[in-house]
């Protein structure tokens, strides 16, 4: 192989400035990484990090805090979209971001969820769907699919006694206060790229004062999902996308004419 | 400044106004809603932040942002919302920020009713929420002394990095007494060197309440019991009345320590050598003023309106060395003064035990008063 | 001719998930078997030219273990 000479040659992408240059403790191949990766781009782009104060919530990413340059704070559980509001309502000339599993955001912090998108809270919701609770060991969630084996529906879940999964980004478009709402997915490259778009959409959304945002990123769990990164993104394609469509369920009008 | 008559809830919210308050968020719950409905319409008028919550826990959970970015932040609830707080008040404790909460307490245990009680007196004394913490508590038993004390609050918590929290009843919530207010101290711009608020031009900060060493988490703990132990120091308050000459002492606070106070002043009319002792900082507790107070004493008469949960801690207090005697009404139940004035005619005429059996005794009057 | 491209990987961050080498459109990744990170991994590396710095390795990396170079692409010399 020729070495190549790096100096002379253009430097196409490199880690960004909003990540701290630590070892993060997820597993390899989680789809966390991506999207931490992919909200520090996009700040970077957007030269918020200054700004920025993020929210972190309680599961896997509670260690958050960890691994972004800007300031953080921690939630608990659920309650991640009512600190940000409390920030927010007093900093209004900060970018607020959370940053939710899907365990904490849809499971216990259903109520602080739906009233921060129903008031329009000029905050940044970074949702991550992996269909179970990963950091205590893969218990079902609401979002776990049904006849999903995890360590609390060991026969699979079973609908008529366990329940239905919640489509989070469908019910919170619903309500007149969210103002961009999409689902998108981390299984390859170029549904990564269509997130970064979306993750960039949604903080213009909150630099120009439009109301709510949340990016739903459809994500892996190699650990807790007993597979191995290849086998966890193609699942991802194959189970979980049919049963949450990526898709645009808001888009505040002034939105529409962006483009990056 | 000229004197007003205001209702108890709005005097109180009006002094945390005066007093800087950046940030109200709320729930409405009986007997203290007034609290939110005044900051409804006051803050905004200010340019304030002012939000009804989804719920107590969201509302506790936003007070923990806004105290995370710096800024003088309250909430105010009752005795169900305040259990729902408890989660918050803990992570607050545990990220060593400072925040005020107006606990307005109704009769219980659970939904109960909404006359006014003592009942959260355990949960909110002793901690309340999961760990080692102590929010500094403060008792007033009268509108005036409830806006004198909120007037420093915020200074106070500002100080200690605590969480502060003052414990009123129904009665004072809704009553309407004069009140003089003070002046209104003009919003702090300061932002404090723990919060957060955009990493410009500075390292990064993060306020969290992990500390997942065990080994680190201790020290946190220490930091939080040394910065207890000047608090325990500096700022126990009290009030005494009638003391000089007495052989007897009610014990009581807020409301039932007023209305021992009506009680204590018949007594003396009778001839009866009684004072009154009311602790307004419940935490830190006056201990030290009981046990000097008891080396003069006779006995004590200790009244409230639960079952007698600061006579456990007067009794710590005394460490045996006289009778305590208890009297109390619970789930909502307010005693008139001449059922303390019976109680204190019993105490004055004795026999006394020192024998630490208080509620039991108590109960059996209990049982035949409910009926 | 293709645009000439190469990577380097922070051997600190990769944890050898092998996400990358499976994205690459070139299939010049692959883990360094005789190398041990000091976490333990296997770190990915290119085993072989082709690497046209397309990048996709760097967006479907983790870790943002990946920084990609590119060759500057000489203009044309004019006839």
């Amino acid at each position: 192989m020729t070495t190549a000479n790096l100096e002379e040659m253009k430097v196409v992408y490199q880690r960004p400035e909003s990540l701290l240059d630590v070892n993060t403790h997820y597993c390899p191949g989680c789809t966390h990484g991506i999207a931490h990766r992919l909200v520090a781009e996009v700040l970077d782009e957007m030269g918020l990090r200054e700004r920025t104060i993020g929210v972190a919530s309680v599961g896997c990413s509670v260690f958050a805090y960890n691994y972004f340059n800007f300031d953080f704070v921690q939630a608990p559980h659920g309650r991640a979209p009512a600190m940000a509001t409390g920030i927010k309502r007093v900093r209004p000339e900060n970018i607020v971001l959370t940053y939710q599993g899907d365990g904490d955001m849809i499971s216990i912090g259903t109520g602080e969820i739906v009233a921060a998108a129903a008031r329009g809270e000029n905050i940044t919701v970074i949702f991550i769907n992996n269909a179970n609770f990963g950091m205590t060991g893969g218990q079902m969630a609401p979002t776990t699919l049904p006849g999903m084996k995890t360590t609390s529906s060991p026969n699979g879940r079973d609908v008529e006694t366990m329940g239905y999964p919640i489509r989070a980004s469908e019910m919170i478009a619903t309500l007149d206060g969210a103002s961009y709402v999409v689902r998108r997915s981390l299984h390859d490259p170029k549904n990564i790229r269509l997130a970064k778009k979306a993750i960039r959409y949604a903080f213009e959304t909150q630099v120009r004062g439009l109301g709510f945002s949340m990016v739903e990123l459809l994500s892996t769990c190699p650990s807790n999902w007993k597979m191995n990164p290849l086998e966890s993104i193609q699942w991802l394609e194959e189970k979980m996308v049919p049963y949450y469509p990526l898709n645009d369920f808001k888009i505040h009008p002034a939105l529409a004419e962006l483009k990056f | 400044m000229t004197r007003e008559l205001w209702e108890g809830n709005q005097a109180m919210a009006e002094a945390c106004v005066r007093a800087g308050l950046k940030a109200y968020f709320g729930y409405p719950i009986t007997p203290q809603t007034e609290i939110l409905e005044y900051m409804s319409a006051r803050m905004p008028e200010l340019g304030r932040a002012f939000l009804q919550a989804e719920s107590e826990l969201g509302a506790i959970n936003m007070v923990y942002g806004a105290a995370c970015a710096g800024v003088r932040v309250m909430s105010s609830t009752s005795s169900p919302g305040t259990s729902l707080m408890m989660e918050g008040l803990s992570y607050i404790a545990g990220t060593e920020v400072p925040m005020l909460l107006v606990d307005v307490m109704r009769g219980g245990p659970g939904l109960g009713n909404i006359a006014a009680s003592q009942g959260d007196y355990n949960q909110i004394v002793h901690g309340g929420g999961h760990g080692d913490y102590h929010p500094i508590v403060l008792a007033p038993a009268s509108i005036q002394e409830a806006v004198d004390l909120l007037v420093n609050f915020f200074d106070i918590v500002e100080k200690y990095l605590a969480i502060g929290i003052l414990l009123v009843d129904g009665s004072l919530g809704q009553m309407m007494e004069p009140v003089e207010m003070p002046p209104m101290h003009p919003l702090f711009k300061e932002i404090p060197p723990y919060a957060v608020s955009g990493a410009k031009g500075r390292e990064r900060r993060f306020l969290s309440s992990i500390d997942l060493d065990p080994y680190e988490e201790e020290k946190t703990n220490l930091r939080l019991l040394q910065r207890w132990q000047a608090i325990e120091k500096n700022e126990v308050r009290f009030k005494d009345y009638y003391m000089a000459d007495a052989r007897f002492a009610v014990v009581g606070f807020g409301s039932a320590g007023r209305i021992a106070l009506s009680a204590v002043r018949s007594a003396r009319a009778e001839g009866i050598p009684v004072g009154l002792i009311r602790p307004i900082s419940l935490s830190p507790f006056p201990s030290q003023v009981l046990l000097d107070a008891a080396k003069k004493l006779d006995g004590m008469l200790v009244v409230e309106m639960n079952s007698g949960m600061m006579l456990s801690d007067v009794q710590l207090a005394v460490k045996n060395n006289l009778p305590v005697e208890f009297y109390g009404r619970v789930g909502g139940v307010t005693p008139f003064p001449d059922e303390v004035l019976g109680e204190i005619r019993n105490l004055a005429k004795g026999p006394l035990n020192n024998d630490g059996l208080a509620r039991e005794r108590w109960l059996k009057k209990l049982e035949k008063l409910a009926q | 001719m293709p645009v000439k491209g190469t990577i380097t990987v922070d051997e600190n961050l990769c944890k050898a998930c092998e996400l990358c080498m499976d994205a690459c459109p070139q299939a010049v990744i692959a883990l360094s078997l005789e190398k041990i990170t000091p976490r333990g991994y296997h770190p990915a590396h290119l085993f072989k030219d082709g690497c046209t710095g397309c990048g996709i390795c760097a967006i479907i990396c983790p870790e943002a273990a990946i920084t990609v170079y590119r060759e500057p692409i000489k203009k044309a010399e004019s006839a």
